[in-house]
């Protein structure tokens, strides 16, 4: 369902997965400091940015969700096992061009860091994500599925 | 194997979903969400309640377990950060598998961040709860594993708050592995000539705490010596220790001192903070413990060109020698102390205050030198510049403290440090004339208030203000302050013939380097980071490391001292329990699944994951000891044969599709 309950304004759905040492830390961190940011953002947790599977991703974006964000620890050695944020680049990348070739836009996935005590970055990293995918539009997979149904 | 796969039938799922006082139900409407809850398949009861963190909660939810046969519990609540473990206890004292828990978190990352659109945060809070349900249906019953600790603990820095947890720690009975980066023990403390607010001379307390930790027979002090790489996990670690020589005898050494007396190579004494200089060959202090000399291989002409060996002449006690390689020690442990300390505050990028251009300007450390008989000045207060003593000094509180453009933070012991030296210069020269220039005094420990008001009655004179900027007179090479005085309203000027710049506690420069090694985190202030704020102050985030002294947070003695006998008790728990559990973090091989392809054996970060024959296969199997649970390996398993039991693939993708558009 496409949400424009505010008017002409369009509220894109963010599917986070979020690693348990660094970035899970820095969203509860924002949170105890009591900084605002969109409830556009849904998180996972993870134990490691390692952990996720481009397939989730995939998955994600053919469920209807507009974009989704894979957040770690800082490359390269913050990673609190030595270097699951590496690996979780280099499926980055692949799955950007794999976006690409499939036509969807590869900046509906975003790859971020944010140590545990970057509650306010982990907040403006959610802002503004949410501000380009509202730029970007409803994600084209979820028009196709609306339609479908 | 039964826990390979969730069982889908007979699901009973119990919501419980806390308003945490006003934290959750102020913004997110909880009745709602257990509405919504309850209509979720699979779900049997949904309920809410002002602190499920509380007796009355708890005991909600055992009851429903008990007499509703609820077997998959959701509490929706704080962070899992905060309260899974007090749930899972609740799980299984009533008699379910504590691992059939999931938390979803509508405090930290709902509630309190989107307190401006309760309407949004609801909705939100409901897709939370969704998520966590689907990931509740295909829970597992998990098992911990006991396993046997290793007896002994690594304490990480000789300063105060390392000593005082070493003997703690060696006092109750282990092994204590002590190690000091540098040749002796003492750390910051040991620069310093008197205490506050006692006026104790700091040697005659800390000597004796520094030889009962070298003599302790369950402490082996590893001086010279640094931590260069570390696994493992609570109850066993493996630590790698890098042991430099020290090219000199330490049983043989007499510190008598002749070889220093013929050293020809002349370095600033980093132990004067540069205002003195040293020999190749030195000792720390004469109070040094271990009292032996120490070759700086840096510096030392022999060790680096070849030349000289005068020391190794010289020697009666033929203790020099150069033949003493690098070691690296492979230590085990079960528990780890750090307590690395800090640095004081490098004032240089204040350009305004003029710290390196004039020589009168001097930092709150150097003055500390100053006052120490056997410091640069033998103990005596004096200008840099003439090396008379001063007529009228000047300090200058939080500088680099408080301060926005450097560290926010107060570093809690610059007042009374600043309070303590007036105090000195006016017992050397009662005729001086000392100015405090401070924001606020802060006076908050025991004895600190008495002290302050001992200062005003010396003639101390205190002005509320910042000073904006230091110039030197170039006739008088007087220093011309220029600072605003709150109090009065208005801008002044007045000279003085020497600047102390009280400057606070930075993290030690090697902290990065040690949270790396240890995978332990640090805060925004750059200190490592506590596990909670309030509440576990003594461990790291990581479990089975704990954290003593200034590597936390700016401390004074006092402070420093009572954290690391917490450490250490904290230490001491796996110790003494002889036992630890470890959670169920390995991924399980599905070996009908697995088609040994070893993908996952080459991304495994510490060589878990290994293959091994089977009558017509090979298959990956994993050494739960070594695993450390990041998942990376069911993420690059091509059959899905490695499953993360905590993080199945059934359990993320459900997640996933729960709460989508
Ligand atoms: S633990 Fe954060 S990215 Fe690996």
């Amino acid at each position: 369902m496409i949400e424009n309950r505010k008017g002409d304004w369009f509220e894109p759905r963010i599917l986070g997965f979020l690693c348990n040492w660094c970035s899970y830390a820095a969203a509860d961190l924002a949170g105890m400091s009591r900084m605002e940011y969109p409830p556009n953002i849904r998180c996972v947790r993870v134990m490691c940015s390692g952990r996720v599977e481009p397939s989730f991703v995939l998955e994600a974006l053919r469920e209807g969700y507009d974009g989704v964000l894979i957040a770690g620890c800082h490359p390269p050695s913050d990673c609190h096992y030595q270097s699951g944020n590496l690996k979780a680049r280099r499926r980055y990348y692949l799955l950007r061009k794999l976006l690409r070739e499939l036509g969807i836009n590869p900046d509906r996935v975003r790859l971020e860091w944010a140590s545990a005590s970057e509650g306010q970055r982990f907040a403006e990293i959610v802002k503004d994500f949410t501000e380009r995918l509202r730029r970007l539009g409803p994600s084209p997979l979820k028009v196709k599925r609306v339609g479908a149904e | 194997m039964n826990d390979v796969r969730a069982d889908l039938k007979n699901l009973k799922i119990g919501v419980y979903v806390c308003h945490c006082g006003k934290n959750i139900a102020d913004v997110v409407d909880v009745k709602r969400v257990a509405d919504f809850a309850s209509k979720l398949p699979g779900v049997e009861v949904a309920r809410e309640y002002l602190h499920m963190c509380d007796d009355v909660g708890q005991e909600m939810i055992s009851k429903d377990i008990m007499e509703l046969g609820i077997n998959r519990v959701v509490v929706a609540a704080c962070s899992p950060k905060v309260h899974e473990l007090t749930f899972r206890d609740t799980l299984r004292k009533a008699g379910l598998n504590p691992y059939l828990l999931e938390m979803a978190n509508i405090r930290e990352q709902c509630s309190w961040v989107h307190r401006s659109d309760p309407d949004r945060a609801t909705e939100k809070a409901i897709d939370l709860v969704k998520m966590a349900v689907a990931k509740a249906r295909w829970l597992i019953p998990l098992e911990t594993k006991a396993v046997e600790v290793t007896r002994s603990a690594l304490v990480i820095g000789g300063g105060i708050a390392g000593i005082q947890a070493a003997l703690d720690v060696a006092d109750n009975g282990y092994q204590v592995y002590l190690v000091e980066k540098g040749p002796s023990l003492g750390g910051r403390m040991g620069q310093w000539s008197k205490v506050f607010p006692t006026m104790d001379c700091a040697a005659c307390i800390l000597t004796p705490k520094m030889v009962s930790a070298a003599q302790h027979p369950k402490i082996k002090l590893l001086t010279n010596s640094e931590l260069i790489e570390a696994s493992g996990s609570l109850g066993n670690f493996k630590v790698k220790i890098r042991k430099r020589p020290r090219y000199v005898d330490e049983e043989k050494c007499t510190a008598c001192g002749l070889c220093a007396q013929k050293c020809p190579v002349r370095i600033p004494n980093e132990v004067d903070f540069g205002m003195s200089s040293r020999k190749a060959i030195y000792i720390t202090s004469p109070n040094a413990v271990p009292l032996a000399y120490s070759i700086d291989g840096e510096n030392c002409l022999y060790l680096k060109r070849g030349i000289c060996r005068v020391c190794e002449r010289v020697c009666e006690a033929k203790a020099i020698d150069f033949d003493q390689k690098e070691e690296v020690l492979e230590l085990r442990v079960g528990s780890i102390i750090v307590a690395i300390g800090y640095d004081p505050f490098d004032p240089t990028p204040l350009e305004e205050y003029g710290f390196g251009r004039y020589k009168d300007v001097v930092t709150g450390p150097m003055l500390e030198r100053m006052t120490d008989p056997m410091g640069p000045t033998g103990g005596a207060i004096l200008r840099p510049s003439t090396g008379k003593p001063p007529r009228k000094v000047a300090f200058i509180q939080c500088v680099g403290s408080r301060d926005a453009r450097f560290n926010l933070y107060c570093s809690r012991v610059c007042c009374m440090y600043a309070i303590k030296d007036s105090l000195i210069i006016k017992e050397q020269n009662p005729e001086s004339d000392v100015y405090i220039f401070y924001m606020d005094i802060r006076a908050f420990g025991k004895g600190y208030e008495e002290f302050y008001l001992r200062s005003q009655e010396a003639g101390v004179k205190f002005i509320r203000g910042k000073v904006s900027s230091i110039r030197e007179d170039p006739r008088t090479h007087e220093l011309v302050l220029r600072y605003e005085d709150t109090l009065l309203g208005t801008a002044l000027e007045d000279s003085f013939d020497l600047v102390v710049l009280s400057v606070g506690q930075v993290p030690r420069a090697d902290t990065d380097a040690i949270s790396k090694i240890l995978g332990i985190p640090r805060s925004a202030d750059g200190f490592l980071m506590e596990a909670h704020p309030k509440l576990r102050p003594n461990d790291a985030v990581v479990d089975g490391i704990y954290l003593a002294g200034s590597a936390q947070y700016p401390k004074d003695i006092p402070d420093a001292v009572a954290q690391a006998s917490g450490a250490a008790a904290r230490a001491l728990i796996p110790l003494s329990m002889g036992q630890v559990y470890v959670e169920p973090i390995s991924p399980l091989i599905e070996e009908d699944r697995c088609g040994g392809c070893g993908v996952c054996v080459k991304l495994c970060p510490y060589g878990a994951l290994k293959l091994e024959e089977r009558e017509d296969k090979r298959v990956a199997k994993v050494d739960e000891v070594l695993c450390k649970g990041c998942g990376t390996c069911s993420a690059a398993c091509p059959s899905g044969a490695v499953r993360s039991r905590m993080f199945t693939e059934e359990q993320i993708l459900s997640m996933i599709s729960s709460a989508a558009g």
